[in-house]
């Protein structure tokens, strides 16, 4: 009974991934098609994000996928400890994504380019089109990484009280599916943004 | 079902491998962006993208030891996506 629960929460989550998957993944359609007609406008607005920025934030989100992965290791291991510490990591990791983020943010709203500025809607069509979309999917995007710093600190207060543990382990791996998805969805971010100059 | 080989730790040595592979790949696709190869370079960075993506899903995501049917469903998910794309560059082609 207990093993055909877990099965069913598994792919309850994973049915949810999928939709996840599909609202990213028509926002990178609408993407494809404005690239599609703003090559050049495209290339300027990439050019003009900080790649160290986005780099780090790459950096930073694929170790804590994989610190997140290896705190489930470390629950199955019985080393509740540790896992609570990888999951600690992966937080940390997290809030400095966001950091970085709200600098990126931050320098580009200064220098007067976010959705509605004067400064945007004078230059080329194709430009307003590109960081519409870069705040759209990016701001989205961040709304999920704090969804998931949320559920990874629920899973670190229930490792603490015992709620999860060895052999009750799915809200801890469910929990990982999204943040490893959130990972995913940069993946596919990163070089459509920065890496197209 | 959800075969029992899930529920096995994964041993922290080959976590660190695909993570130690995912940074890599990144090096990889910033080095070439920066080389330039006209409309290649789209090419190239969705194929490392969709390459680092399998490597989350396949290990992070514990994707290869799940059971057919979440492994059929995301194949089915994956294929609906691609089916909305092609319709739509179809559609922009010949508009």
């Amino acid at each position: 009974m207990e093993q055909l629960d877990r099965t069913g929460k598994k792919v309850g989550m994973w049915l949810f991934l999928y939709t996840e998957i599909m609202l990213f993944g028509g926002l990178f359609v609408i993407y494809a098609n404005y690239h599609h007609r703003y090559i050049k406008e495209f290339a300027d607005g990439g050019a003009a994000l900080n790649l160290v920025a986005g780099t780090l934030n790459t950096v930073l989100l694929l170790t804590s996928s994989f610190t997140v992965a290896a705190s489930i290791s470390a629950l199955r291991k019985g080393t509740q400890k540790i896992a609570m510490g990888l999951l600690g990591a992966s937080i940390l990791m997290g809030l400095l994504f966001l950091v970085n983020k709200y600098f990126e943010w931050g320098a580009k709203f200064e220098h007067g380019i976010y959705p509605g500025s004067a400064e945007l809607a004078e230059g080329p069509h194709g430009l307003t089109i590109f960081y519409g979309l870069y705040y759209t999917i990016t701001g989205l995007h961040g709304l999920h990484v704090i969804i998931g710093l949320v559920l990874l600190s629920v899973c670190s207060t229930l490792i603490w009280t015992g709620r999860i543990h060895q052999s009750k382990d799915i809200f801890l791996e469910n929990s990982g599916l999204y943040w490893h998805l959130v990972d995913l969805i940069w993946i596919f971010i990163f070089p459509l943004f920065y890496l197209v100059a | 079902m959800v075969e029992a080989s899930a529920e096995h730790p994964q041993p922290y040595r080959h976590l660190l491998a695909v993570l130690v592979g995912l940074l890599a790949l990144t090096a990889v696709t910033v080095a070439v962006s920066r080389v330039h190869l006209g409309a290649l370079n789209v090419w190239v960075a969705i194929l490392i993208a969709s390459l680092k993506s399998s490597l989350v899903l396949l290990f992070f995501m514990h994707l290869k030891y799940e059971g057919r049917l979440i492994r059929t469903t995301f194949v089915v998910t994956v294929f609906t996506l691609a089916v909305l794309i092609g319709l739509l560059f179809w559609d922009v082609e010949f508009r």
